[in-house]
């Protein structure tokens, strides 16, 4: 850790003032912040805490569009009756991330903001485009099991590994950002950047900014939702793969479908090729393994995860099928 | 008695209120922080460093490196030594090699000083990785098992019996990395006064600590005092006194004040030892009856560079004498890699070594048509065929039936892949465990006082396993005193010397000892007696403790009376014991029966750990509770081991990848399932004067074959490499 200044505003105007200081990094749970400075892979001069600001942990569902203060705790979330019952994927994949202590100090508006699982980037020393840009990337002849198989490239092959960016992405969701002049919102789809020739970029927030809330447009679809997520462990893992699917159905036949996946992309990642051959058609199990054959036909592997294409088919199919239960 | 009973632990409210003071909490004042810098490259020579912009930095005292550090004394001092790296040259053999340490006032401040000191190189070809490639490197171990055993054993003609032998079964079985990851990191403060330093540190042996700080740094043994009251796990890594202790030693010596050196988690991957990789090759021929007619083992260790040391994993012990077999043959190798020493991690060869051997009688099994259970009864070894000698004890047929009859494998379908629950696949497997006894040298004392407590020391370790209770119980019993008025103090090198906690052989060594220093403090209380006018002509044989009274016939007398009327506040007594001549003749193992029953979502791959069953034989358990838990720790160990725990190694720079425990997997609660533990009570009076055997590790040995089997049984698919994972199970 290298030695910073911590400074703790009072309200979001100030906090939009420090944060635009060169230097400056915004401290909200803590939970993922932290490590970083203690890896050496975040020194801010200037840590700006605004963890405690009021106004930003609202959760308010009733209306067309829900809202989601970025300062509410993953557990005030993971917890809520109402989303629970009307968007179970979003639920789930906070109930399936982290442990109930990190759930409990985690904001979700920093969980958007939690950097990659690569091993290569965390350790501070092997080389690394991401953390020293120019200098390769170890992983790409290296332990790949956990890396990413879409949105990658030659320069970068790490893997996005929250959970609530993969369920949101499934929506029509969107991320709302202050900064001391202005405000503005970002879709989701456009608010994480792919790993391609700048893998140091890993989102649009500019010096300066502050993620104040995450909407999503209220859907029918979100009750007839799931979080399928396969780890290595029971909990208290990242996903190897992870799927939410989200399906608005009449009868047997599926009316809309929404699909995104975990643990292989390089940002939380949409499936249009997967909805499409979900849409219209009669839900089958075969219809799901078709389904997921389709969001994986333009995977990448490397040399130790190929097994994520066959897994990543299958975790689509039983997250339709599940979906398509509740729908 | 009080031994056997389930006395609760004498430190669990401390430690559960946060009172027990581990060795970074001691309150020295004064005290700086160390913190470690470490190579970035696996091989080659330090052509320099550049201290100055770290030095410049606030709160910064020192920067030591190999050109400032000062000499030290690098033989080994003690078995549990390691003396490199002690920053004495510039020879670089391991990716994360201790090379610097930075002294601040602040541990944050010595951190970002430790992260801005740079270190020049030049590199050299490093070979990070121990595969089938490597294997052209092995050579015969030197020091095998500290030297007191030979690498290569064999009975009988194993290569004509295998190949006359009507069935074979021939693989390659393969174990990884493992690093130990006790919560509690390695941890040390250092004190100098004049000539003689105090160390606060967490380890497993605190004799050895002293031995190797005084000779390190020159000094008569008394000079050093070493303290360490917890131990926040060990599991093997904090056996050996590692070089950070030292290190912490050597910078307080430097900076003329007390130093605390607290190793980071990611350090903890290259700071102390690891369970070494292993590539095992088995073959086992039988007859169609089912008779083991020849078994070999041949097993290949990682080793580190041989100037680190030599350690390697035993993995073929326990295959000389685990089956009966007249064509038997071991052979041990190491291979080094660029990558640090490898030491002792739970059951180090024996849980290695039987997944290998346990998986490969399981396939035996199954090529025989035989049930796993009956072809491990028809080959029971019914004595120690290599040591030729008797098992001290061996209840190891009761183990099988009674874990077999609680888990209800006569129900078990042996064709895989044909039990189910609905969609998910259940396998049942199962496994022998064991562990030799070990006993050791051991000294305690006793001491009364005139508060009317009793006081039972020796300088062994607790590791969390409830060594300070179930000493308090011992003495209790031995002397007749209520427990209450018992406490056990260790952890000290103040304290009568006791072993390292290493083998599982504390409970086996300290025990003894306290039983001859209670007896010796009997003794002593009786003559005190003799002398009081109560017992006038009455001999001291003839007086007795009764409760906390001095009696003899017609006469009782408070031991507290005794104490003053002779002006004495304190009354006290040592003693100690070894391994005697029916420990000597016999051949002493603990052993266990493990079942499994594990169930795979098909679709995912995933294996779940539903349910284990195991029975162990541990000669008399000493406390119900504390001994229960231990029994159920080292099963979780074994399913971390089956289905989690490896280090990932980066080929291209040796660097280990998932040094922390977020990445490298442990089971957590959601992991461990319904587990039952049953123990034959069995008092082995040939090991010791208790007869306890030790619990410490045998209940991990048998886990992860147990479950490799089940995962066999489940799917019809061998792993023989773990950790088993969901690529491997995944139709």
């Amino acid at each position: 850790m290298q030695p910073f200044t911590y400074v703790r505003p009072d309200t979001l105007e100030q906090a939009l003032h420090e944060a635009a200081e060169p230097g400056a990094s915004v401290l909200a749970g803590g939970t993922t912040m932290v490590d970083l400075m203690r890896g050496d892979l975040a020194a801010p001069r200037r840590v700006v805490d605004i963890g405690h600001l009021p106004g930003l942990s609202e959760i308010d569902l009733s209306g067309p569009v829900l809202r989601f203060g970025a300062l509410a705790r993953m557990a005030d979330a993971a917890e809520d009756a109402a989303l629970k019952r009307d968007y179970p994927a979003l639920a789930e994949s906070l109930q399936l991330a982290a442990s109930q202590q990190l759930r409990n100090a985690a904001t979700l508006g920093g969980n958007l903001l939690q950097r990659t699982r690569c091993p290569y980037f965390r350790n501070g020393v092997s080389a690394c485009n991401k953390r020293v840009p120019g200098s390769g990337c170890s992983a790409l002849d290296g332990e790949d099991r956990e890396m990413a198989l879409f949105g990658i490239s030659d320069a970068c092959v790490a893997n996005y590994p929250g959970d609530w960016g993969t369920a949101l992405a499934a929506f029509d969701t969107a991320v709302e950002i202050r900064s001391a002049a202005a405000s503005r919102t970002v879709p989701l789809a456009n608010f994480h950047v792919a790993y391609g020739d700048d893998p140091a970029r890993e989102t649009v927030l500019e010096q300066g900014e502050i993620v104040t809330a995450i909407t999503v447009r209220a859907t029918p679809a979100g009750r007839g939702s799931t979080y399928a997520k396969v780890r290595d462990r029971q909990s208290y893992a990242y996903a190897l793969v992870s799927a939410a699917v989200a399906l608005e159905m009449d009868g047997d036949t599926v009316a809309s479908a929404r699909v995104s996946l975990g643990g292989v992309a390089s940002k939380p990642w949409r499936s249009a090729e997967a909805e499409a051959v979900l849409t219209g058609a009669t839900l089958t199990e075969a219809a799901g393994l078709r389904a997921g054959e389709a969001a994986f036909a333009g995977a990448r592997p490397g040399r130790h995860n190929a097994f994520k294409v066959e897994l990543g088919r299958r975790v689509v199919a039983r997250a339709a099928l599940t979906a398509s239960r509740r729908a | 008695m009080y031994i056997g009973q389930g006395i609760v632990r004498q430190d669990g409210r401390l430690k559960v209120t946060g009172g027990a003071r581990y060795a970074a909490e001691f309150d020295v004042p004064g005290c700086l922080h160390a913190v470690l810098v470490q190579s970035t490259i696996p091989a080659g020579a330090i052509t320099g460093y550049d201290t100055a912009q770290a030095e410049r930095m606030p709160g910064v005292v020192a920067i030591i490196t190999h050109q400032n550090a000062g000499a030290l004394n690098q033989h080994k001092a003690a078995q549990q030594t390691v003396t490199h790296p002690f920053l004495q040259d510039g020879r670089i053999v391991y990716n994360g090699q201790h090379v610097a340490v930075a002294v601040a006032d602040t541990f944050e401040r010595a951190e970002a000083a430790a992260s801005a000191v740079r270190v020049r190189y030049a590199p050299s070809e490093a070979v990070t990785v121990m595969d089938e490639s490597a294997l052209s490197r092995a050579y015969k171990p030197k020091q095998f098992q500290n030297g007191e055993k030979s690498p290569d054993v064999s009975r009988g003609d194993e290569d004509a019996a295998f190949a006359g032998a009507p069935v074979r079964v021939e693989a390659t079985y393969e174990t990884p990395v493992e690093h130990h990851n006790p919560m509690e990191p390695h941890a040390t403060i250092a004190m100098w006064r004049g000539d003689t330093v105090a160390v606060w540190t967490s380890t497993q042996g605190i004799s050895g600590v002293q031995e190797t700080l005084a000779s390190a740094f020159g000094l008569p043994k008394e000079s050093v005092t070493v303290v360490c009251p917890y131990v926040g796990g060990g599991f093997g890594c904090k056996g050996n006194t590692w070089p950070p202790a030292t290190i912490a030693a050597l910078a307080a010596r430097h900076v003329g004040r007390p130093v605390k050196l607290v190793v980071t988690r990611p350090q903890m991957f290259t700071s102390n030892g690891y369970r070494p990789k292993t590539i095992q090759k088995i073959r086992l021929g039988a007859g169609r009856d089912g008779r083991l007619l020849s078994i070999r083992h041949d097993g290949f260790s990682q080793m580190s560079d041989p100037m680190l040391g030599e350690f390697s994993e035993p993995v073929g012990v326990v295959t000389q004498m685990a089956y009966s077999c007249r064509n038997v043959a071991v052979t041990h190798r190491v291979v080094p890699v660029n990558q640090g020493l490898p030491t002792y991690m739970r059951a180090p060869g024996e849980s290695s070594g039987m997944f290998a051997l346990e998986s490969a009688m399981d396939e035996m099994a199954h090529a025989l048509r035989m049930d796993p259970l009956a072809f491990r009864l028809a080959n029971y070894a019914e004595r120690d065929e290599q040591k030729d000698k008797p098992f001290a004890s061996k209840g190891l047929r009761e183990c099988y039936s009674r874990a077999a009859d609680r888990f209800g494998w006569r129900q078990r379908n042996p064709t895989p892949g044909s039990m189910r629950d609905g969609r998910i696949l259940v396998g049942w497997g199962m496994a022998t465990s064991t562990y030799p006894t070990n006993r050791r040298p051991c000294h305690a004392r006793i001491v009364v006082r005139s508060d009317g407590t009793v006081l039972v020391q020796s300088g062994v370790q607790d590791l969390g396993t409830g060594t300070y209770t179930i000493m308090a119980q011992c003495a209790a019993d031995r002397l007749g005193v209520d427990i209450a008025r018992v406490s056990a103090q260790l952890g000290d090198s103040r304290f009568p010397q006791g072993p390292v906690s290493g083998g599982s052989a504390t409970a086996a060594s300290v025990l003894p000892a306290i039983e001859a220093a209670a007896d010796a403090l009997l003794a002593r209380l009786a003559a005190l007696a003799a002398l009081d006018p109560h017992f006038a002509q009455v001999p001291p044989a003839d007086i007795r403790l009764d409760g906390f009274d001095l009696t003899a016939p017609g006469r009782r007398v408070p031991v507290l009376q005794v104490m003053a009327r002779a002006g004495l506040h304190t009354v006290d007594a040592e003693g100690s014991s070894a391994p005697g001549d029916a420990y000597k003749a016999h051949s002493c193992h603990s052993f266990g029966a493990q079942f499994a029953e594990i169930r795979i979502d098909p679709d995912f791959g995933t294996i779940r750990v539903s349910r284990i069953v195991s029975c162990f034989e541990v000669g008399r358990l000493l406390n119900a509770r504390t001994g229960r838990s231990q029994l159920l720790g080292g099963i979780v160990f074994g399913i971390g081991m089956a289905l989690q725990e490896e280090t990932l190694v980066d080929r291209a720079t040796g660097r280990i990848v998932n040094s922390n425990i977020a990445d490298y997997h442990v089971p957590v609660n959601a992991d461990v399932p319904d587990i039952e533990v049953m123990t034959v009570d069995a008092p082995d009076l040939a090991t010791g004067a208790l007869g306890a055997k030790g619990a410490g590790e045998l209940p991990m040995v048998g886990v992860a074959p147990a479950i490799a089997n089940a995962v066999f049984h489940a799917t019809g698919r061998r792993v023989r490499k773990l950790p088993i994972r969901v690529e491997d199970v995944l139709a």
